[in-house]
């Protein structure tokens, strides 16, 4: 048989990677500072005996879409969202920093800066704990918190610690299997003080729901014609199966 | 099957949830001391289908891999313990904290819940109750049966002025709590939180001091439900989640091809 069905087959088959990838993108748009997904396709060569006329496709994920999502206005003293560049350091499952850009805190019981999804918040010497009970939880513009513990007067601000700021360079970044990012070479963050954060606010998926829905349609046409080329190579072997039968 | 059946289907899931914490704020838009709900969403994990830096030839590498992420989940919905606004009703019985703070509420079981709705009403008894069930407020408190008039001060003190006595009896002092952190409060329905381990313990004390919110008789605390801001995350949930199914019907239509044409 020839192998023009199995290099269609090749490309179908990353064409629906390709649509998980989407389909992924398009889940989460309303996912708190999520970064869409971006996917492109690789011609491979297959090397072997004779000339490599056999080029495959494989579909790969380069990197993120690092365009700032739509701010959210929640209102909300534990909400932060990174302006512009930058990015806010929670502490991964395997107790190493990771960064995010969604920023919808929590206080737990023993007075721990949470994220919504329970990691902890990494300031400048580690996780942040605040002298519980609170009256006023406020974060600056530079991520410094102060917060007025329970019966104090209000004269009284107390600072308990700054968020961890970064800002490293995003070609270095890489998402990992966590939804989190860290640096490819497994670096340390360097704080930057020129990031600013704004509290009361959210930064909504930067998923752009026209462009998936676009590629969407793209990716689909062109499976189609990946299965009409598999059509086209059983079309070739029933006539050439004929001719031998007619000699 | 297809990844992306089930990552979309995932997507539908999530907006589902939020549609429904949307609707449940919404039909508690006028409920006294309501407070509003928000779903929290969050990628899955990754799967890695290729791996970066895996040889694409014999001397060359794949600079980047495959990442399937396998779709979002609702991981919590966070109660948003901000202040309702102030309805003032004259009436002596209904009460508001002003700042933070939970009234007292004795469960028929004998569990003590907590809730921010001061409608009270009486009892047969005399006692201050819940409007709807008829729970005891804690601590219990009698107004005598000749009482013409029920002061209640900031601090909570409850006073009663009796027919043919000029000074006004005391005759208890409501005590409010507070969590250090209220969201992890389980809601209960009929307005009423319960405490749970990640709520920490009830911090008790009197209205007014020690950072609890002061008692204002004769106002109600309304929802805190914003009804604009529901109805926008109402629009952005559907759109969402129609074309979470457009992805479906898509990864259908193409699966449907392949069956035709093959």
């Amino acid at each position: 048989m020839d192998k023009l069905l199995y290099i269609s087959m090749s490309g179908a088959k990353e064409n629906l990677n390709a649509t998980a990838l989407r389909a992924n993108n398009l889940a989460n748009a309303k996912t708190t500072g999520f970064k869409a997904d971006i996917e492109q396709a690789r011609s491979m060569q297959a090397y072997g005996e004779g000339l490599p006329t056999r080029v495959f496709s494989l579909t790969e994920r380069p990197g993120q879409d690092f365009s700032g999502g739509a701010l959210i206005t929640t209102d909300r003293d534990l909400d932060v969202a990174v302006q512009g560049k930058g990015w806010l350091v929670v502490e991964s499952e395997d107790g190493s920093p990771a960064l995010t850009r969604s920023g919808s805190f929590q206080i737990d019981n023993a007075g721990m800066l949470r994220t919504s999804a329970g990691k902890f918040v990494l300031g400048d010497g580690g996780p942040i704990a605040l002298p519980i009970p609170l009256d006023k939880f406020t974060i600056g513009k530079d991520g410094s918190i102060s917060v007025r513990p329970s019966g104090a007067p209000a004269t009284i601000s107390e600072d308990v610690g700054r968020l961890q700021l970064v800002n490293p360079d995003i070609k270095d970044l890489v998402k990992g299997e966590d939804g989190l990012f860290r640096r490819k070479d497994g670096g340390a963050f360097v704080n930057d003080g020129a990031v600013t954060v704004a509290s009361g606010m959210l930064e909504s998926s930067n998923v752009n729901a026209v462009s998936e829905m676009v590629d969407l349609i793209k990716l689909q046409r062109q499976f189609d014609m990946q299965v009409k080329m598999m059509k086209t190579a059983e079309e070739v072997d029933t006539s050439q199966d004929r001719l031998l039968r007619f000699s | 099957m297809n990844a992306a059946l089930w990552i979309s289907k995932s997507g539908l899931d999530a907006q589902q949830t939020d549609i429904s914490t949307i609707s449940n704020n919404l039909a508690n838009a006028s409920t006294v001391g309501f407070k509003k709900s928000r779903a929290v969403f969050e990628d899955l994990l990754y799967q890695n289908i290729n791996q970066p830096g895996g040889k694409s030839s014999q001397n060359t590498e794949l600079p980047a891999g495959l990442m399937l992420g396998a779709g979002t989940k609702v991981v919590a919905t966070q109660k948003e313990f901000t202040q309702g606004s102030m309805l003032t009703t004259e009436n002596s019985l209904d009460m508001m904290i002003e700042g933070d703070g939970f009234f007292e509420i004795l469960m028929p079981d004998g569990n003590i819940t907590y809730t921010r709705n001061g409608q009270f009403m009486l009892n047969e008894e005399g006692e201050i109750v819940t409007p709807g069930s008829g729970y005891l407020v804690q601590p219990t408190i009698t107004v005598p049966e000749d009482a013409k008039s029920i002061t209640v001060s900031s601090e909570g003190e409850v006073s009663v002025s009796i027919l043919g006595q000029i000074e006004e009896t005391v005759i208890g002092q409501l005590s409010i709590s507070n969590f250090i952190n209220p969201q992890g409060l389980e809601p209960l329905g009929q307005n009423v939180y319960a405490e749970t381990g990640v709520s920490g313990a009830p911090i008790q004390g009197t209205p007014g001091l020690d950072g609890l919110g002061r008692i204002r008789q004769g106002a109600l605390e309304t929802s805190n439900v914003n009804v604009t801001e529901e109805l926008v995350n109402l629009i952005e949930s559907q759109r969402i989640y129609e074309m979470n199914s457009k992805v479906i019907s898509a990864v259908d239509e193409m699966m449907g091809f392949v069956s035709q044409q093959l």
